[in-house]
């Protein structure tokens, strides 16, 4: 296979160019060489939100071990240059940090399953009949995907007419809600590594794979759930089913399906980016790996071996188009774009839009209600901190009287600029789970050490299999260093009490409050109460950047 | 609402297997080596070892091993207290030469197969499990 061709043949460059113009339409976004006779549209990481808003790329996404340096670990002026972006430009925009209040006043927000409709549809006119795969984390992240359970996001996905989808936080509505969502489908779910806990066995729900014939092609469409949901969310919540990355078994389906001639093997994946390209260096055989789970938008596939990865962003912010030239039982060319949805420049699809505004019609005064304004952008991404977490664990420290808070490192959750009204919707949509109490609780200095320690080396640890895909736990009230080259146990050090600016005791007690706990029975109000309290009390909120994490071994 | 002192000991209570760092090879792994080869040298790889990369519970871990041709295969938890897991046999009309099990983990570590085969020769696989406090998935 011809494969520096291939990467070559990406459609990115065609975007990047329009930059220097300043003049973006939809034709130009949409603009695509239909190639092959094979199409897949890739959508990822949605996290509920149906309506176009604001996202901020991340400052600080860093790479270790053979992951140092390389995409997606990469970010700003550097990713830029490594994709020849301009600054300022589109791209710039839509692609990385830096300057993003100033952008995003003059390019405005992205997404909306909408926009998304108008792109799909726009394909299927090139190439009717091109797969709609779901890469999951779609059924959660918003206020009425959580009063309807995900039934909006359900709603609204089957009018898009996917043709498969895999699984991470939709599990989170608890394995009752999932399996009866799930068997209302009217298309493929998908998981080769969801398994049944008690039997250790593939779980009869969720077929490890599906065909398809299109263009003449055989194709396999195999599954990866997200492979640490028990760990990484509480188990408690679907003990029925057991997960991992099972690349061995991964093998086994793909020799399955090729053995029974598949032409074309794509893994619709939410393993994380780094996990997919440990994986395509282990498993053989697969064409194709639509990424997710770690919200990286690539303008270019990376290719490992002879299977390329594709990483579509989150927040439906972007669609990936993947055009394939599948003959004589193997795939003999690739083009690619990353097509980013400029909600201004995106005409709406008018009868999703329509179906969006049903969904939200019954809570729509609730959705609007104004908590208070934010003179600051407030964002999440990025390895330590985001201004949103800085807000929730200072709303933590006063609503809940703490001296430390801790707040998930999740990835998902829209930004806001500077002059927005914060909403109830906004709130809800950097806090929204079904998890959400607000405990407090005592601590000892030598077990906060181990919490930041645990879950740095789910983040740092040098090889992929072993990282969680989510970022550092954040920390309000407490400034720390880290040294991320150090295993595990010797990472964090130079712990300090903010209030006191005294060292912290490993044999001392602290209160420490915090939401997101795995544990069953956790008990406190839930976190966009206690956020919602600390907003109204200060009206406007500015969050100053922090620096109370210091990080060496880069 | 506050949470109360036993809920405390319960939030607290799956980190804390967790304070003692990754385990190596201790003494009593060795010996049990030791006792099983008789000192003879033994091969890395020809025994297939699958064991999550993280257990989602380490009081149970789900764990096979299988290797063509062996005669047993000796499965330790290199860094429990104890480290003997199993010994399997497999006689001359042996169908299949493979195994699985349930394990208990006492914290992050290396689980260790030993195969001997027909021939009298040793071959190893291990893999480290890590067992995590959790949270925090992206």
């Amino acid at each position: 296979m011809a494969s520096a061709a291939l990467v070559g043949a990406s459609g990115f460059g065609n975007w990047a160019r329009l930059a220097a113009q300043q003049a973006l339409t939809q034709d130009q976004l949409l603009e695509f060489d239909t190639f092959g006779n094979v199409s897949l549209i890739h959508v990822t990481d949605i996290h509920a939100q149906l309506k176009p808003i604001y996202f901020r790329e991340p400052s600080i996404n860093l790479g270790v071990g053979g992951n140092k340096g390389e995409v997606p670990h990469i970010t700003g002026a550097e990713f830029r240059a490594r994709y020849g972006i301009k600054d300022g430009s589109p791209s710039h925009y839509a692609l990385s940090s830096g300057d993003f209040a100033s952008l995003a006043k003059g390019y405005g927000r992205v997404g909306g399953l909408d926009r998304v409709a108008t792109v799909i549809n726009a394909i299927r006119a090139d190439r009717p009949d091109a797969l709609l795969l779901d890469g999951g984390d779609t059924w959660h992240g918003s206020y009425t995907c959580h009063h309807t359970e995900g039934q909006d996001m359900v709603n609204v996905m089957n009018a898009l007419k996917p043709d498969a989808m895999t699984f991470h936080w939709e599990f989170t509505l608890g394995s009752a809600r999932v399996n009866e969502l799930v068997e209302s489908l009217p298309y493929a779910a998908l998981g080769q590594n969801i398994f049944d806990a008690e039997w250790d066995e593939p779980a009869e729900l969720f077929k490890p794979y599906e065909w398809f014939e299109r263009g003449g092609a055989k194709i396999a469409v195999i599954g990866q759930a997200f492979p640490y949901m028990p760990i990484a969310n509480p188990g408690w919540m679907f003990p029925e089913y057991s997960f991992g990355i099972r690349d061995e078994h991964m093998q086994a389906m793909v020799d399955e399906v090729r053995a029974q001639g598949a032409d074309l093997v794509v893994c619709l994946s939410h393993n994380g980016f780094d996990v997919d390209k440990a994986m395509a260096g282990k498993v053989t055989g697969i064409d194709v790996i639509l990424s997710g789970h770690t919200h990286d938008a690539l303008p270019e596939p990376v290719q490992v071996g002879q299977t390329f990865i594709i990483a579509s962003g989150s927040n439906g912010k972007f669609v990936s188009r993947v055009d394939l030239d599948v003959r004589d039982g193997r795939m003999m060319g690739l083009r690619h774009k990353l097509i980013p949805i400029f909600s201004d420049v995106i005409t709406p699809d008018a009868q999703i839009a329509k179906l969006i505004d049903d969904q939200r019609a019954p809570y729509e005064a609730a959705l609007r209600e104004v908590i208070g304004q934010t003179e600051s952008t407030l964002y999440r991404r990025g390895n330590f901190n985001g201004t949103w977490d800085d807000l929730i664990c200072d709303a933590l420290l006063s609503e809940r009287d703490a001296q430390i808070a801790m707040s998930p490192g999740v990835r998902w959750g829209p930004s806001l600029v500077p002059g927005d009204d914060i909403t109830r919707e906004d709130l809800w949509n950097v806090t929204s789970m079904s998890y959400p109490n607000a405990y407090r609780t005592e601590m000892t200095g030598e077990f906060i050490k181990i919490i930041l320690e645990d879950v740095a080396d789910n983040i740092f640890n040098p090889d992929p299999y072993y990282q969680q895909g989510g970022d550092m736990v954040r920390i309000g009230g407490m400034a720390y260093a880290i040294d991320i080259s150090k295993p595990q146990g010797s990472r964090i050090s130079d712990m300090t009490l903010m209030s006191s600016g005294e060292a912290i005791d490993p044999s001392k007690t602290y209160t420490v409050a915090g939401w997101a706990s795995v544990n069953e029975g956790t008990e406190g109000p839930p976190i966009w109460d206690v956020v919602e309290n600390h907003i109204r009390k200060m009206g406007t909120v500015t969050v100053d950047e922090t620096n109370t994490v210091k990080v060496t071994g880069l | 609402m506050s949470i109360t002192r036993r809920d405390t000991l319960a939030l607290g209570l799956g980190a804390a297997a967790l304070t003692i760092l990754p385990f190596r090879l201790s003494a009593a792994t060795e010996d049990a080596i030791a006792a099983f080869t008789g000192g003879a040298d033994v091969a890395d790889g020809g025994v297939d070892l699958t064991a999550p990369e993280i257990a989602e519970n380490g009081n149970t871990v789900p764990i096979a091993v299988s290797a063509e041709g062996a005669a047993a295969i000796l499965v330790l938890a290199a860094g429990n207290p104890t480290p003997g897991v199993a010994e399997f046999k497999f006689g001359p009309l042996a169908g299949s030469h493979s195994a699985s099990t349930r394990i208990r983990l006492a914290g992050t570590q290396d689980v260790v197969a030993i195969a001997k085969m027909a021939d009298g020769s040793f071959a190893r696989a291990s893999k480290t499990v890590k067992v995590t406090i959790g949270g925090c998935g992206g």
